[in-house]
């Protein structure tokens, strides 16, 4: 079990007030917190080592070097990657799957060639697919849910087939908190031939990752969700496939040799971090990784799995409470959408500020699946390690409080 | 913890009030105009109806879906221009979006309208207040550019 007292005195901003009570921060799934061993590894770049890596040969830029390096190494050990050359650094998810849609997608797909999603995909990875798709002549298949939030696996083995060329699937769902299970999928894609990327934006920071018991081929996720830096993503690919692609940006760093009318390009993972890196977020991220690491991802996974059945409790007992996704805490992440009476979740986040609960309200960068909720927007909770019992509870109290505002004849039965 | 002496400054009763039950909350069957507005951060959406006698806003029908904001300043908004000329009713919403976007004193026409000033203090709010009434001058935008093309037989047809 986490000490999340212990946890939260290493978060500066946890210390503080909102409106005049103690913040109870339930967004962790839009970006986490950071704790102190964070800002302080991104001071210590800017205090004690900056300088561009991989140019010059000044003591600065070797150690800025060494650090850059170093994360990337940790980053590998951290989801189990064969070798360090397998992990890009990019801006974000959205940005390492931009990458794999442009350089992968574009000098593969064909016309008619099949770009399997699902249901349940966040816009990073949707509208680069559309975009591709467009540009190739490739058609999109998606996945459909089932009612409880979850793949129609049976649906998925119609759909994957030899026109499939890549199932693109979210680990697990930003909106349901559902967790899918990839290792079938997967399975069934390499079956036709097909590559597989994991949109693992929601699950890296939360479950342990390995990508080779996985064996999935690209793997996305963000430095800012796992107590890591904004600006920093990672795309994981094997080594056999991003040696194949082209690059995606153009510019320093990714070249091996340039004259003026063509250049070579440079070995992976380089080829694809054109212009200066984002190394002072990337080399703080290792710090993140330290952090998680000594919790241990086990007992994390461990401590969420115990939050989010307490919480889906703690609802339950709200009426006029229409929770979404599986309801078995241990088919799902610390996520946990939900649409209350008939308050649109603007209003009840606005109220849910006031009683300084920080949640996610609106569409969650899934439009088409808020669609098939029928609703226009729905209010998100989200959990990490700095999370308690106490913040469920808040969360709990506050939205009786809006009730009272609204004039809608909620009670909590327990409470 | 009581938390509603804070809220009350947003969501006032007048604004719950209408936000409950909505005027002039259904389509019109013969319309002059009719306008979309969507604020893709709510998901907010309202279609308005505007049908004119003469240069007066004889009829108005909203519909829409989105915060209770939204739907308000929707409702409030329709019931203060039904009735009104075209340039009053452009007058009225420069009028309301200074008080909403720049913080300037109510203007005394806008009446119940000023109760939607305490979103001012949300500005993640000011949005949804502000939408019926960008609707609004589409409506008057678009009917000012048909009655610009065909100015004569509106004279005509009095």
């Amino acid at each position: 079990m986490l000490d999340v007292a212990a946890i939260r005195r290493d978060f500066p901003i946890l210390a503080r007030q909102v409106r005049g009570r103690r913040l109870v921060y339930l967004d962790n799934a839009a970006t986490t917190q950071k704790p102190r061993q964070v800002i302080e590894a991104l001071v210590r770049v800017y205090e004690q080592h900056n300088a561009n890596p991989h140019r010059g040969v000044h003591t600065l830029a070797t150690e800025t070097t060494d650090l850059y390096e170093a994360a990337r190494a940790h980053v590998a050990r951290f989801i189990n990657a064969r070798r360090a050359e397998e992990v890009v650094f990019t801006e974000n998810a959205t940005a390492a799957i931009n990458l794999v849609a442009h350089s992968w997608g574009r000098a593969t797909l064909k016309p008619r060639d099949e770009v399997v999603l699902t249901h349940m995909e966040h816009h990073a990875n949707l509208v680069p697919w559309q975009i591709t798709a467009a540009e190739t002549g490739a058609v999109l298949r998606f996945i459909p849910l089932l009612p409880d939030g979850t793949l129609d696996m049976d649906a998925a083995r119609r759909l994957i087939g030899p026109a499939t060329r890549i199932v693109a699937v979210t680990a697990m769902s930003n909106v349901l908190g559902t967790i899918n299970d990839l290792r079938p999928l997967i399975d069934l894609a390499h079956e036709f031939g097909a590559v597989v990327l994991v949109d693992g934006a929601q699950s890296v920071p939360h479950i342990a990752t390995d990508v080779q018991a996985l064996h999935c081929d690209f793997l996305a996720f963000s430095a800012h969700k796992m107590l890591g830096p904004t600006g920093v993503g990672v795309l994981y690919g094997r080594y056999e496939l991003l040696d194949r692609m082209g690059p995606f940006l153009a510019g320093g760093s990714m070249i091996l040799k340039v004259e003026w009318e063509r250049s070579r390009y440079n070995e992976v993972p380089w080829r694809f971090e054109a212009g200066t890196p984002n190394y002072a977020d990337a080399i703080a991220f290792d710090a993140a990784l330290d952090y998680l690491e000594a919790l241990g991802m086990d007992a994390v996974r461990e401590h969420e799995v115990q939050l989010t059945a307490y919480a889906l409790g703690r609802l339950a007992e709200v009426d006029g409470m229409r929770i979404f996704g599986p309801p078995d805490a241990t088919r799902r992440g610390g996520v946990i959408s939900f649409y209350y009476g008939d308050i649109h979740p603007h209003d009840v986040g606005t109220v849910l500020d006031y009683a300084g609960v920080a949640v996610r309200a609106g569409h969650h960068c899934a439009q088409p699946l808020m669609q098939l909720l029928d609703v226009p927007a729905t209010v998100r909770a989200s959990f990490y390690v700095y999370n308690g019992r106490d913040d469920v509870d808040a969360l709990t109290d506050a939205l009786t409080e809006t009730a009272k505002v609204f004039g809608y004849a909620a009670r909590t039965r327990a409470g | 913890m009581p938390l509603e002496p804070e809220l009350d400054e947003l969501y006032r009763e007048i604004i719950l009030d209408h936000y409950r039950s909505p005027r002039n909350h259904a389509p019109l069957a013969h319309a002059d105009v009719s306008e979309e507005g969507l604020n893709p951060l709510c998901g907010d959406e309202i279609a308005l109806q505007l049908a004119f006698n003469d240069d007066r806003i004889a009829a108005i029908g909203w519909g829409g879906r989105g915060c209770s904001i939204s739907q308000a300043a929707a409702s409030m908004m329709s019931e203060a221009v039904l009735g009104r000329t075209a340039a009053e009713a452009e007058a009225l919403r420069a009028a309301f979006e200074a008080m909403m976007s720049s913080g300037a004193e109510p203007d005394s026409e806008l009446g119940d309208l000023e109760v939607l000033q305490g979103v001012n203090k949300f500005p993640v709010r000011i949005k949804c207040a502000l939408l019926a009434w960008k609707v609004l001058a589409q409506a008057l935008a678009a009917r000012a550019g048909h009655s610009s093309r065909q100015p004569r037989q509106v004279e005509r047809s009095r």
